[in-house]
């Protein structure tokens, strides 16, 4: 069974939560042995990100080194390369590094490569036989992967649910010198944050969350009404920011904000997973939605059937009633 | 520029119900719509507009068979100059791996400045465009969402990451891209514009035109296959509200007030 | 005045005295003559320059149904009334103008010739042709002083240049009238001299019509010296002539230009209104692929006759005012699409100077562009715009053809691109399957109080009913499919559908610009009703039926519901039961393309007041100035910018007529009316319910339970009735 390494993504000297859901999923590859985790930095944040991994990861390698100080996928994977042993098992996040770093790397590591697994059924053989999704979400497939010169995988955020903690040794084995010097013919320049909305859904409680069901630009005012009457926000998926009927600051999702509300209402939201990886904290996820095969009822606490722009308002009126009798 | 852009031919997800057949191999495809993939037809776009800007060629190219010539018709419709075919048997049963070395190899046999794919396609697994980076040794950036030509040969792009954020990059040419949905707005292409490029030749390339050893490709070579499709059980799932509106109304009042909500 | 007798005089003037005080000016006044008739010669055909690069256009048939269109909307201005003011005035003006014409001709040959005497004008009709042109004269004078009032004090709306479409050009409005009472006045005075004069001489004097303003001028001036009104007289006649000559050429420089133009665009204007444009005329469906560029890209792609119109348009406003996305506040004004292109033309066909072609018409950043994509695409085709125009301009053809051009380019917003391509692909804008496209007939409440056929394959039927896209696949149209099929299945017909097998009729296909589309739609459609063998079609969507009847060729005849309901409520065959709340006031909305574009007015208002009980208000704007909901096919994707729905408006007008339902007959009226009810806030106070389910809900039948039996349409009317506040 190859050695499985995690590839943790770090900011601030905290890893992120999907580290330790990668430390489930290895365990579910490899019940027998621990996973290695393995990160890139540079200074103070790299040690301490290092530290906080112990309670999952008996072992961390550190690879520190300047030109690492911010993730670039380029650099990251040439240190990867030179530091990791051959035929070994790479688990990385699938959100925007992992999809920059790990195809190439799965070539460069000349081991095979599956990406956004959402289960591990098992070892068969020489091969691992992995659970990933197809057409938005709308079938899921089986798919084996083979093996014997290793794997790159990107996991899920989400999908594995992060496990006990353990005691036990607690070892950081610094890798820094074996990368030699790093070059890449890409070179990070800056960040650049979004344009400050007026709303900052990640400061909200209850959000109102819209999607492609809103239909148009003009209901938007809907989700609106009741936001209001709830003392909430709208926040909203991709595809409504896409048709620009909504600020990109109001999205939610793995390439717009993270948000943690107690009460989330996916009002025609069909629950594609990016949209999902922007929720975290497991709020109490309502669902309205007038397809009852919509992927966000797998993932919701209650759901409705039903038409948004004939629920929303009727909600609102209640909501309103009550206020008024209170 | 020379541009060239990897384009996959995929069912379109919006107008076709996905279902499984009764063995559960493959999807029901008989009734499916099949379109050019969207973060493709993104790029194919992108790439008109860098041309325009900067003078060059976009070349379309697939893997496929002959029901893919369509969509480098439609994007030749669009604009692209040329389109290529690359179709053989032997390419059968290849794994992203076995597709990303086919495309390597009609790279190497054209003069490419810069090759973008859309980020995943919908059957797809975000990786060829990353892959065929690395094969060729040429720098890589995903999920871009704006690109700007500088001068010396180099691109400065930005990524899509968390929070709405960009992360600005300098890349030098060569280089590969995969391209985020939403860079611009596609230009539309109907039917005229399709039957005016419906005679134009498009060339088909086998895998002895571009020199690939058989077992390096194909189903043989692959290390990653699909087993079967599969609905999985609904598991714990939503409870679903089964009463009247106004019932449902008043549940979900109850349970947002008694999980933190209302004032 | 014409007739000037020559008789011997005694006293101190003679009658060829008096024509001779003009005798000294005769070579100034040639030489006006010939400057002005060349100016006007030479602008005219400078003007006439674009014509020539335009596209072509099939005009020279039928002349007698041509001429008959000039008697009616040119001699007749059929259309002027609509406004009240406005076209009153017009109406005098213009008849002012055409008895005028042998008065001033013979003015002017006056001043070369002077003993010149109209043809057939001695004799008794000389001095009567004299008194009612007198009137004339002073009619068209007072008109004048009302027209500047009108536009110095009153300012009507629709003559206001919003800040986004340039400047107005009031002064130039206010100077032009101002001219022609000036040509009024001169006219006037060279009468009332003569007049005056001959008093003085005591010859026999031509009579003034009493109260008309020679006669005014002759009372004050016949005081004057014979010196004196020898000067008059020569000044009167230079004025009138050098203000006959500047109006003629200043005219085509204006949106007077009318004057000139309007009996030629009359005579040339289109006779079939419901056919569109083709994409070149000339050149059949088969051939189209040889056409190297489809629509309107840049000036000379529009028609001779199209820019004939951008001259002959009179600013007048009544489209624009008319317009529902003008109203709303969309882009769009159809007379700034008008005047923008007269200016356009002026500007890049000067008289004097090069003609500059070529510039694209389109575009975003307007630099020279004189259209925005959003204006072209805001338009719904109501065609309210044609109705009005008095000068029978044409808008919606060029819409169409300016659409046809972005679509060539590829420049086509987001929103549609989706729903096209969901056309190519699937035959509906929505993306559904083909085969789903009958289950709406497939319910099992349905099925159980009606059974609908799918014709081929062995089943025949007499009747077609086309059901189109929206009616098939929308939830909640799928009502209006249901009624309609248990009202054929009432009166007995013999009918079926083609489910699968049909595809969008293409109708907003077209209206966007998507030619090709359009005619793929069309043949499929086409092949599988003529393998139906149906001998008639019906349809409850008027967007389907506007396609059948006008787009589509080799199809059978189609009837809309209405008037397949109308017919039968006399025959007796539909009976109504009395309504229930008859607290209730309806209004019915006229959709576009079943009233307007076809004139189907009456016969679903005969059907509403064929229930009893039934209580019906009209609204302002209805019959052929109904207000459009908004638009239906793929106006339903578009998102304009705009401060306001027409459906809200539309709703906001029911409303204020009294009426608490809205009757409509069209599958996309109900989308945006309900849409309207709800963002207006009248949810609760407003229902809106279609002919078919009105008429299938008030149906006496025999089975006294059949109104059980259709549980979910009920049960959606009455929760309706039963929110009703109050």
């Amino acid at each position: 069974m190859p050695r499985i390494f995690c590839s943790i993504v770090h900011n601030a000297g905290v890893p992120d939560d999907s580290a330790f859901e990668l430390a489930a999923a290895a365990r579910k590859i490899d019940p027998a042995s621990s996973p290695t985790a393995i990160l890139t930095g540079w200074g103070a944040n790299l040690d301490a990100a290092c530290n906080a991994l112990g309670a999952f990861y008996p072992e961390t390698w550190k690879i520190a080194n300047q030109a690492l100080a911010y993730p670039n996928a380029e650099l990251v994977r040439q240190a990867l390369l030179r530091v990791l042993p051959g035929n070994s098992i790479v688990l990385v996040a699938h959100e925007h590094f992992g999809i920059d770093l790990a195809p190439g790397l799965s070539i460069k590591l000349n081991s095979a490569f599956v990406s956004d697994v959402l289960d591990v059924v098992g070892v068969e053989g020489a091969s691992l036989n992995l659970v990933r999704q197809e057409f938005g979400g709308q079938v899921s497939a089986h798919v084996l992967c083979d093996i014997t010169a290793g794997a790159v995988v990107t996991i899920r955020p989400g999908a594995f649910k992060a496990g006990q903690p353990a005691q036990a040794d607690r070892l950081v084995v610094d890798k820094s010198n074996e990368t030699g010097t790093l070059t890449a013919r890409r070179r990070y320049l800056e960040t650049v944050a979004p344009e400050a909305g007026d709303v900052d859904i990640t400061k909200h409680n209850i959000l109102v969350s819209i999607g492609r069901g809103i239909q148009e630009k003009d209901n938007v005012v809907i989700a609106q009404e009741l936001a209001d009457a709830l003392g909430a926000a709208v926040s909203c998926s991709r595809p409504v920011v896409d048709a620009k009927w909504m600020e990109k600051s109001r999205q939610v999702g793995s390439s717009g904000k993270t948000v943690k509300p107690k009460v989330y209402l996916a009002c025609g939201i069909s629950g594609a997973f990016q949209h999902l990886a922007g929720i975290k904290g497991s709020p109490f996820l309502i669902a309205i939605n007038k397809n009852p095969k919509a992927p966000i009822f797998q993932v919701a606490d209650v759901g409705i059937v039903d038409d948004i722009l004939e629920f929303l308002p009727a909600l609102t009126e209640k909501v309103r009633e009550l206020q008024h009798v209170a | 520029m020379e541009i060239l852009v990897c384009a996959k031919r995929v069912p379109d997800t919006s107008e076709n119900e996905i279902q499984l057949v009764a063995t559960g191999n493959d999807i029901e495809r008989d009734e499916l719509v099949y379109s050019i993939n969207e973060a493709d037809n993104y790029a194919v776009e992108e790439a008109l507009q860098i041309v325009a800007r900067v003078g060059g060629n976009v070349t379309v190219a697939t893997v496929g068979g002959e029901e893919d010539e369509e969509i480098l018709r439609r994007e030749m419709a669009m604009g692209a100059n040329r389109g290529a075919l690359i179709t053989d048997d032997a390419f059968n049963g290849s794994d992203g791996r076995g597709i990303a070395t086919i495309l390597k190899a009609f790279v190497q046999q054209g003069h490419y400045d810069l090759i973008l794919t859309g980020v995943q396609a919908e059957d797809g697994g975000a990786q060829i465009g990353g892959m065929l980076a690395a094969l060729l040794d040429y720098p890589f950036a995903s999920l871009v969402n704006s690109i700007e030509v500088l001068d010396g040969g180099k691109l400065k792009v930005s990524r899509e990451i968390e929070g709405g954020n960009k992360e600005m990059n300098e890349i030098d040419l060569p280089c590969v891209l995969s391209i985020q949905t939403g860079i611009n707005e596609p230009r539309y292409v109907g039917m005229r514009g399709i039957r005016q490029v419906a005679s134009v030749p498009i060339p088909t390339f086998a895998a002895s035109d571009l020199g690939i050893g058989v077992n390096t490709i194909g189903e043989a070579a692959a290390k990653v296959k699909r087993l079967n499709y599969f609905i999985p059980a609904s598991g714990r799932g939503a409870e679903i509200l089964r009463g009247t509106r106004e019932q449902n109304i008043d549940q979900v009042l109850q349970l947002v007030a008694a999980k933190g909500g209302l004032r | 005045m014409l007739l000037v007798r020559v008789e011997d005089m005694g006293d101190i003037q003679s009658a060829a005295q008096i024509s001779s005080w003009l005798a000294t000016g005769r070579v100034l006044f040639l030489t006006i003559h010939l400057l002005g008739v060349a100016g006007f010669a030479y602008i005219v055909a400078r003007r006439l320059r674009p014509l020539f690069r335009g596209e072509r256009d099939f005009r020279f048939d039928r002349p007698w149904l041509r001429l008959a269109k000039v008697l009616k909307f040119w001699l007749g201005q059929w259309k002027h009334p609509r406004y009240k003011l406005a076209g009153t005035l017009h109406i005098f003006i213009f008849a002012g103008f055409i008895l005028l014409a042998i008065r001033a001709f013979t003015v002017l040959i006056v001043g070369v010739s002077e003993n010149f005497v109209m043809p057939g004008f001695s004799g008794r009709v000389g001095p009567l042709y004299g008194a009612v042109t007198d009137y004339a004269a002073t009619i068209v004078f007072v008109c004048m002083v009302i027209a500047v009032i009108r536009r110095l004090v009153f300012r009507p709306a629709r003559y206001a240049v919003p800040a986004r479409y340039g400047k107005g050009h009031p002064a130039d409005a206010i100077f032009l009238l101002s001219l022609i009472a000036v040509l009024m006045l001169a006219d006037s005075l060279f009468a009332a001299v003569r007049a005056a004069a001959q008093l003085h001489s005591g010859q026999p004097v031509e009579v003034l019509a009493a109260l008309s303003l020679p006669w005014m001028m002759q009372k004050v001036l016949v005081s004057n010296s014979v010196a004196g009104l020898g000067r008059l007289y020569f000044g009167a006649y230079l004025v009138h002539e050098l203000t006959f000559y500047f109006l003629l050429c200043y005219r085509p420089f204006g949106i007077q230009f009318h004057v000139e133009t309007s009996l030629f665009n009359i005579y040339f204007a289109k006779l079939d209104r419901e056919i569109l444009k083709p994409v070149r005329w000339g050149v059949d469906d088969e051939h189209l692929d040889q056409v190297k560029s489809f629509g309107v890209k840049t000036f000379e792609d529009f028609t001779w006759k199209h820019m004939l119109d951008f001259y002959s348009c009179a600013d007048c406003g009544r489209c624009s005012d008319n317009c529902p996305a003008n109203a709303v506040g969309r882009p769009l004004s159809p007379r700034f699409l008008t005047i923008k292109a007269r200016d356009y033309s002026f500007q890049h066909y000067p008289v004097l100077g090069r003609a500059i072609d070529g510039i694209a018409l389109i575009g975003n950043q307007a630099s020279r562009s004189i259209y925005s994509e959003d204006e072209i695409w805001s338009c719904t085709t109501c065609g309210a715009c044609e109705q009005e125009c008095p000068l029978l301009l044409e808008y919606i053809d060029k819409i169409v053809d300016l659409r046809r051009g972005m679509v060539d380019d590829g420049k086509v917003p987001q929103s549609l691109q989706k729903p096209l391509k969901a056309l190519e692909s699937r035959g509906n804008p929505y993306g559904k399957m083909e085969k789903k496209k009958g289950d709406w007939a497939n319910t099992k409440e349905f099925q159980a109080t009606c059974q609908v056929q799918t014709l081929g394959k062995g089943k025949r039927a007499d009747t077609l009913y086309f059901v189109d896209s929206i009616t098939s696949y929308d939830d909640r149209m799928q009502a209006i499919g249901r009624a309609t099929a248990r009202i054929l299945n009432h009166v007995g017909e013999s009918f079926g559908i083609l489910g699968g097998a049909e595809k969008d009729s293409g109708h907003e296909a077209r209206r966007f610009g998507e030619e090709t589309l359009f005619l793929a739609l069309r043949d499929h459609n086409v092949a599988a009703i003529q393998a139906c063998g149906a001998r008639r079609i019906v349809t409850a969507d008027p967007h389907a039926y506007n396609a059948l009847k006008h787009d589509y060729k080799n199809v059978p005849p189609v009837e809309h519901i209405s008037q397949v309901i109308a017919r039968e409520v006399k025959t007796g065959r539909i009976k109504f039961r009395p309504l229930d709340d008859v607290s209730r006031v309806h209004t019915y909305h006229d959709p576009c393309y079943l009233g307007r574009h076809n004139q189907i007015y009456d016969a679903p208002r005969d059907v509403l007041d064929a229930i009893p009980g039934l209580r019906r208000v009209e609204m302002t704007r209805s019959g052929d100035r109904s207000f459009c909901c908004g638009g239906g096919g793929l106006m339903l994707f578009y998102e304009p910018k705009e401060e306001c729905r027409m459906g809200v408006t539309r709703v906001q007008m029911a409303a204020k007529a009294g009426a608490d339902v809205i009757v409509t007959a069209c599958p996309f009226c109900m989308v945006n009316i309900e849409d309207g009810i709800k963002v207006a806030g009248l949810e609760g106070k407003m229902t809106a319910i279609d002919l078919t389910e009105l008429v299938d809900q008030q149906i006496a039948r025999a089975c006294p339970d059949s109104k059980a039996a259709r549980p979910e349409e009920t049960k959606q009317w009455e929760m309706a009735s039963s929110d009703k506040v109050g």
